[in-house]
C-alpha cells in the first residue's frame, strides 16, 4: 500500500507530488474561486443597494456596536439558517458567498476519497469524510448558542 | 487578467522578488509568506488601484442607497457610518502590506488592532478576523499543495481535530462576556509576541525515530528545497503530542478568529519535526480547514456583517499583494519589529479595556 505523500522523482528532479494533492488543488482552485466571486457580486450588489438591506445604512452604527445575538434579535433574525428566508436583502445575501467561501473545501475533500479509497489507505478516506462531516456540522447551525 | 488570476497563488513564483527569496532563504517564513500570501501578482498596478478605487466607490456610494430597512434604536451616531469601513479598508490595506515581510498572516494583526480602535463589537471582529486568514488560506492553498510545500499526509489528522475544537473556541468566544475574551485576548496576543520573539526554528529537523502513530499515519514525504536544489526526505515525531496541541491551537483559532498560523509552524516544526518550509505551508492549508469549521459558528450566530468582512477581506488580499512586491526592497527584520510592536500595544490595550483600564 502506497502511502507516501509524494514519492521521489527519478532522476533527483522535482518529486512526483501525490495525485491527491493535486486534485485537491485543482478542485480548491475553482471552488475558491467561486466563492471570493461570489463574495464579489454579493457585495455589489450590497453596496450598490440594488437590493434593500435589512439594516439600513444610516442604522450600521447601532447595529455593529451591539453583541451579535443582541443585534440578531432586535433585527428579527434567527440563528442557524434563517437567514435563508432573508436572501432578498442586499445584506443578507453577502452570506451566501461568505458561507460558499467557509464550504468550499468540502469538494475538494470528497474529490480526493476516491483516490485513497482505490489506493486502499481507508484511513485517510474516513479522515476526508469525517473532516467534511466536521465541515456539514459547522454548518448546518446544530453548534450554536442559544439566543 | 480574471479574477481568478487574481484571487489565485500559483503564478508568485514568477516573480522576481521571490525568486531571489529562493535564493537567498535565511529568512524563510518571509520567503514562504511571498510564494503563499503574495500569490498571484500578474497584470498591472493600474487595475489592482482600480479595483480598489472600486471597493471605495462603492462603500461611498452605498451611503445615497435608503430602502426600507428595520429599526434600531439611536444611539448617538448615524452620520458618516461609511468612513468606518472605508478606514478598515485602508488599515487592512496596510495591514496587509506589512503582514508579508514580517512573516505573519493578517488575521493575528486584524483581531486585537481593529477591536482595540474601531466601533465594532468584538464579536464581529473575530468573524470578520476568521474571513480574512481563511481567504489568505485558500488562495494560497492550490500552489502549496502542488509544489509539495503543503502535505496532506500531515495536515488532514491535524485539522480533523483542531476544526472540532475550533467549533468549540467560536462557541466559548461568543458565549463569554466581551471583557473576559478580550482579557484572554491581550494575554495571547502578548503570549503570541513572545513565541515570535523566543520560539527557535530548525530547517530541517532531524527525526531519527518516527512514532507509532505518525508511521500508521505515513506522516511522511518528500520535496525539493529550492535553496539548495536538494530533495528533502522528511518524516514526523511525537503525533501523539500534535494532534493534543492542535486541539488546543483550534480553540485559540475559534475563540479569537486569529489565524493560527503563528502556533502551528513551531508545533509542525519544532514539536514534530516536520521540515519549516513545510509546516508553514502545512500549516496554511490546516488554517483553510480549521477557519471554515469556525467560521460557519459566527456565520450561523450572526457574527458576520459583510460591511465588516467584505472591506476587510478585499483590502487585506490587495494589501498583501503590494506587500509581496515590496519584500524586496523592504527590510523584513524591520518590518518584523514593527508588527511586534504593534502586537504588543494592541494587545496590551486589548488587555486593559477588558480589565477596564483606561477605556
Amino acid at each position: 500500500m502506497k502511502r507516501n505523500g509524494g514519492a521521489a522523482g527519478k532522476g533527483g528532479g522535482r518529486p512526483d507530488i501525490a495525485p491527491e494533492q493535486l486534485r485537491y488543488a485543482a478542485w480548491l482552485q475553482w471552488s475558491g474561486w467561486i466563492g471570493m466571486t461570489s463574495l464579489v457580486i454579493a457585495f455589489i450588489v450590497y453596496a450598490t443597494g440594488a437590493l434593500a438591506p435589512l439594516i439600513s445604512f444610516d442604522q450600521l452604527p447601532q447595529a455593529w456596536r451591539l453583541p451579535a445575538g443582541e443585534m440578531l434579535q432586535l433585527t428579527g433574525q434567527s440563528p442557524g439558517w434563517g437567514w435563508v428566508r432573508l436572501l432578498d436583502r442586499g445584506d443578507v445575501i453577502n452570506l451566501v458567498g461568505i458561507g460558499f467561501l467557509a464550504s468550499c473545501s468540502a469538494a475538494p475533500l470528497l474529490a480526493v476519497v476516491p483516490i485513497y479509497l482505490k489506493r486502499g489507505d481507508r484511513v485517510f478516506a474516513i479522515l476526508c469524510l469525517l473532516q467534511v462531516a466536521v465541515l456539514i456540522m459547522a454548518a448546518s447551525g446544530i453548534v450554536r448558542l442559544g439566543h | 487578467m480574471t479574477l481568478q488570476r487574481w484571487c489565485a497563488s500559483d503564478i508568485s513564483p514568477a516573480l522576481p522578488e521571490c525568486r531571489s527569496q529562493r535564493q537567498s532563504p535565511t529568512d524563510l517564513r518571509s520567503s514562504l509568506t511571498c510564494r503563499v500570501q503574495g500569490a498571484a501578482i500578474d497584470g498591472t498596478l493600474a487595475l489592482r488601484l482600480a479595483a480598489a478605487l472600486v471597493v471605495f466607490a462603492l462603500i461611498a456610494t452605498s451611503a445615497l442607497a435608503a430602502p426600507e430597512a428595520v429599526s434600531l434604536p439611536t444611539q448617538g451616531e448615524t452620520k458618516a457610518w461609511w468612513v468606518w469601513p472605508l478606514a478598515l479598508f485602508v488599515v487592512c490595506f496596510f495591514l496587509g502590506v506589512v503582514a508579508v515581510p514580517a512573516g505573519v498572516g493578517g488575521g493575528v494583526l486584524f483581531v486585537p488592532l481593529v477591536s482595540g480602535f474601531f466601533p465594532f463589537h468584538l464579536d464581529f471582529v473575530r468573524g470578520a478576523g476568521l474571513l480574512v486568514a481563511l481567504s489568505s488560506a485558500l488562495a494560497a492553498g492550490p500552489s502549496l499543495l502542488r509544489s509539495g510545500l503543503a502535505s496532506m499526509r500531515i495536515a488532514v489528522p491535524l485539522a480533523v481535530i483542531a476544526s472540532l475544537s475550533s467549533m468549540l473556541g467560536a462557541l466559548l468566544g461568543l458565549a463569554l462576556p466581551a471583557s473576559v475574551v478580550r482579557v484572554a485576548l491581550g494575554v495571547t496576543i502578548l503570549g503570541i509576541v513572545a513565541v515570535m520573539l523566543k520560539a527557535g526554528r530548525s530547517e530541517f529537523p532531524e527525526v531519527k525515530l518516527t512514532d507509532r502513530l505518525g508511521a500508521l499515519l505515513a506522516m511522511h514525504g518528500v520535496f525539493v528545497d529550492a535553496a539548495s536544489g536538494r530533495e528533502v526526505h522528511w518524516r514526523t515525531r511525537r503525533t501523539p503530542v500534535g494532534l493534543v496541541m492542535f486541539l488546543f491551537i483550534g480553540v485559540l483559532a475559534g475563540m479569537f478568529g486569529l489565524g493560527a498560523g503563528w502556533a502551528n509552524v513551531p508545533a509542525l516544526n519544532i514539536v514534530m519535526g516536520a521540515p519549516l518550509k513545510v509546516a508553514a505551508g502545512s500549516s496554511s492549508f490546516i488554517l483553510s480547514l480549521v477557519d471554515s469549521s469556525a467560521a460557519w459558528v459566527y456565520l450561523n450566530n450572526g457574527a458576520v456583517l459583510p460591511v465588516i468582512a467584505a472591506p476587510s477581506i478585499v483590502g487585506m488580499m490587495l494589501g498583501a499583494k503590494i506587500g509581496a512586491r515590496l519584500l524586496a526592497v523592504l527590510k523584513a527584520a524591520l518590518i518584523r519589529r514593527l508588527v511586534i510592536a504593534l502586537l504588543l500595544f494592541a494587545g496590551g490595550r486589548s488587555l486593559l479595556v477588558g480589565l477596564g483600564i483606561g477605556t
